[in-house]
């Protein structure tokens, strides 16, 4: 078969592709694969489907009228085996072959299963699929004594989740702190707090350095000596870009698919974009892997425009790692970057005495680099617009570290006429 | 996908009441104004706002994994569905007007629904300083009309004489005879290039001085052979109110079934920007020009909708392109009226090239001339009398609407006393006509 624009996934970042290609051009064939067999899904949903909270057969992004509407083909239970760049046709690993004319490569990422050993002979958990979700959904209430491995967003999802089943539970994490690339030790240890008050163990700082299969389940060797006994392990310690299906086409590629401002490859016809894709940072001329959500929108959508030919395509502004975390009822926001390495930051934090709010701005001329907070008002989309605009907030920086958000709007309001 | 219907904010008449706030959080149920959906927020002694936008392409609902925001293609309010919402809080980090926050007291996201397109906040604010903006409607159902000019007409930057021949040829139709005298909108290529058309239906290039005769003609020809079909003139002010005003007075005064369209530029734009009689007292034309004894124009305009209202025509209008909905309104009317007699409709037209302004400003100048009372908008038929379709009770300072143009730089605090006396005699003319006051002589 042949098809114009070619996706591989069908997630957050393939829809957003799928979107702008039919904003500017209404007629060229469009084909989406995806391995599920399901329709898409975004994998940030899947630990509330553990919890319980979403109902797996209402998470899904697009119904079959949307494809039908948008006149795009979803290909399921297709996965892609390799490209052939050379030739623009794609191999499925069913047999079937697509060739096309610009493809983009958003297949997302997967679990890092880290060499520790014994770890590949004991039974363990991951959170990317929602078969992956299901699983740990239906081990969750026989859970007893669990161990999550990796203190992130998944390992603290599934943490509380946990927690909340009545299971013991532990989390190992090397790092001193919990969630090390959104927030500082002083935000994290408001989130810790959150979790040992719920009985939760976190052992940050120490390292796992033996699994062994103990019937159902597995006991964990800690570097300091220690042994925990496990009858469910989740591993939860990152996630990577998976690109071997690209040997032999000529994308270069480092820890994911290296992309230009355009999220084009090294290849002139394949575009990357979202988890799979290594962009440049805003903050420096470096090309990070930035895997989170909103970053996979706004890459799908520059990869979408510029697949079509879009003139109003703006080049790609740059990754900022943003998050936002719910625990026990409590939101953590994180935009930007913090305060090391970076030359004349300024930095104002505060923390409430009861622990219960805290709120760090880190400046540099007066333009924000990064905003973090605990339970504390703020917009983080006015925050990224800031961030990406470089707005000075010399003329209101007082108001704006007292109310954040509030000053925060009036100045893009005004700055959006 | 259309457009929409969208709440319009105007920082400069907000006085920070909250009374949207108020009347938001009413509706919905809240308890404190932080429960508001919309935020008035102060700055700097004004006040900005933080409101969905009911985006076109709403990153909120591409930022959401759960699939509980989606955009709804009839109303085009973004709606969330809080069955499905995981409380994650990514569609706020995708959100930069703070149109979807996190609202404490329900511990979790809300935003505006636009009260199911009827807002309260809208009919809380006494000030005007919020709208709800129902224009989209037009383009929704002109939208589905045919466009029966060829694409990419040759108007100066920023003219709106293109929106004003797009949309009035798709509203009268296929069945029309168009004629369009020597002027801009045969200079655009309404009457076509190289033996080809510039319209799909029959167009014709009279003289500047017969447009409503030779109209008059052909809507004659057409009735005897038994055929239906809309006369339709779009003229220049100059091909109206000068040499094609003998034409143009006699058909109306005869009642010729014709719909006479006057784009009233205020000159001969076309021809370099010379003076007509529409031209307005004190404005540079390069025939009034402005020197050492020169100062722009020394006479007054002449009021042609006045003058047309005088013949008794079936119907008189008076619209601007910064008012869609009323001129699309007395469009309708007009059309009605000229199977029936002699409709005449004279739309304010800014030029960006002859009026001296920046080509994105064509609107904002327009609606100016209307919020100044510089011009009125009204309408008129011979049973009802004069009616004010957009009355202002509160002008804007005239000087906001003189000094957002070239053509009156020059003038001294005279001329522009002279330009406010002629104003303020209008606005007392018009609206004693609509009220009663004062009688039309011939009725």
């Amino acid at each position: 078969m042949h098809t114009d624009y070619l996706i591989l996934g069908a997630s957050h970042a393939a829809l957003s592709a799928l979107n702008a290609i039919r904003m500017h051009d209404a007629d060229g064939g469009i084909t989406l694969v995806t391995r599920d067999d399901c329709l898409p899904y975004s994998p940030t949903v899947l630990p509330y489907v553990v919890s319980g909270r979403s109902q797996p057969q209402r998470v899904f992004l697009k119904n079959e009228d949307y494809f039908a509407r948008s006149r795009a083909e979803l290909l399921r239970g297709a996965a892609v085996a390799a490209v052939d760049g050379a030739g623009s046709r794609a191999h499925l690993a069913d047999g079937r072959t697509i060739a096309y004319r610009k493809l983009l490569v958003a297949t997302g990422a997967a679990p890092v299963v880290p060499p520790i050993p014994g770890l590949r002979d004991s039974r363990f958990h991951v959170l990317r699929t929602l078969d992956d979700a299901l699983a740990l959904k239906s081990a969750l209430g026989r859970a007893r004594q669990a161990v999550v491995l990796g203190a992130g967003l998944v390992g603290m999802h599934a943490a509380e989740n946990l927690a909340k089943t009545g299971a013991a539970v532990t989390v190992v994490e090397m790092q001193p702190h919990v969630l090390p690339g959104y927030f500082d030790a002083q935000a994290a240890a408001i989130i810790e707090s959150a979790f040992r008050k719920r009985g939760v163990m976190l052992l940050t700082g120490h390292k796992v350095v033996r699994v062994e299969p103990a019937g159902s389940g597995c006991t964990v060797c800690l570097e300091a000596g220690e042994t925990i006994a496990a009858d469910l392990l989740l591993v939860g310690v990152g996630v990577a870009p998976v690109t071997d299906f690209l040997a032999g086409t000529g994308v270069e590629v480092d820890r994911g698919v290296l992309v230009d401002d355009t999220m084009r490859t090294s290849v002139d016809n394949i575009w990357a974009a979202g988890d799979v894709a290594q962009a440049r940072s805003f903050y420096s001329d470096a090309r990070t892997v930035n895997g989170i959500l909103p970053n996979a929108v706004e890459q799908g959508r520059v990869a979408g425009m510029a697949m079509a030919g879009d003139p109003g395509l703006r080049p790609y502004p740059g990754g900022v790692p943003l998050n936002t975390y719910t625990f026990f009822g409590q939101r953590a926001v994180s935009v930007g970057i913090q305060e090391q390495g970076v030359d004349g930051a300024e930095v104002y934090a505060e923390t409430d005495p009861d622990g219960c709010r805290h709120l760090k701005v880190v400046l540099k001329d007066d333009r924000l680099l990064g905003i973090f907070g605990i339970n504390a008002a703020f917009d983080p989309g006015v925050m990224w617009e800031l961030v990406l605009r470089r707005v000075d907030l010399g003329p209101v920086k007082t108001d704006f570290l007292v109310r954040p958000q509030e000053t925060a709007r009036a100045l893009m309001s005004r700055l959006w006429r | 996908m259309g457009a929409y219907s969208t709440i319009a904010f105007k920082p400069e008449l907000c006085d920070g009441c909250n009374a949207c706030m108020q009347a938001c959080g009413d509706a919905k149920g809240g308890e404190t104004l932080a429960d508001s959906r919309i935020q008035i927020v102060p700055d700097r002694g004004r006040f900005e706002l933080a409101l969905c936008r009911q985006c076109g392409d709403p990153k909120c609902v591409a930022n959401c994994p759960a699939a509980a925001l989606s955009k709804n293609e009839e109303t085009g309010t973004i709606e969330w569905d809080g069955d499905k919402c995981v409380n994650c809080l990514l569609c706020t980090v995708g959100c930069a007007y703070g149109g979807i926050a996190y609202n404490a007291a329900r511990g979790h996201v809300v935003k505006c629904d636009t009260c199911g397109g009827d807002p309260a906040c809208v009919k809380a604010c006494g000030r005007g300083a919020l709208k709800y903006v129902t224009t989209a409607r037009i383009y929704n159902e002109v939208g589905a009309l045919e466009d029966l000019f060829v694409p990419g007409l040759a108007g100066c930057q920023g003219c709106n004489t293109e929106l004003i021949m797009r949309h009035t040829l798709r509203r009268v139709g296929p069945d029309t005879v168009l004629a369009t005298p020597p002027g801009c909108i045969p200079g655009m290529g309404s009457v076509g290039y190289n033996g080809l058309t510039g319209t799909k239906v029959p167009v014709f290039h009279p003289l500047l001085t017969n447009t409503a005769s030779m109209l008059a003609g052909v809507k004659r020809y057409y009735k005897r052979r038994g055929r239906e079909v809309t006369a339709l003139a779009l003229a220049g002010d100059g091909g109206a109110s000068d040499v094609g005003f003998q034409s143009l007075s006699g058909a109306a005064e005869r009642g010729e079934q014709i719909l006479f369209v006057c784009v009233d530029n205020e000159g001969y734009m076309n021809t370099g920007m010379q003076r007509s009689s529409c031209t307005p007292y004190g404005a540079w034309t390069s025939t009034t020009p402005v020197g050492e004894r020169g100062k722009g124009k020394s006479q007054d305009a002449k009021n042609l909708p006045v003058i047309m209202m005088m013949h008794n025509c079936e119907y008189v209008a008076t619209a601007s392109t910064a008012f869609m909905e009323d001129f699309y309104e007395k469009l309708e009317k007009a059309l009605d009226a000229s199977r029936r007699g002699f409709a005449y409709l004279h739309l304010y037209s800014p030029c960006t090239t002859g009026w001296r302004f920046p080509s994105r400003k064509n609107i904002e100048v327009a609606r100016k001339a209307v919020e100044t009372n510089f011009v009125l908008l009204w309408e008129f038929n011979p049973r009802d009398g004069l009616r004010l379709t957009h009355p202002v009770d509160k002008p804007r300072p005239l000087r906001e609407y003189l000094e957002a143009q070239g053509k009156y730089r020059h003038l001294s605090p005279e001329q522009v006393a002279h330009i406010q006396a002629g104003v303020d005699h209008q606005v007392a003319f018009i609206r004693g006509l609509a009220d009663g006051s004062a009688r039309l002589p011939a009725m």
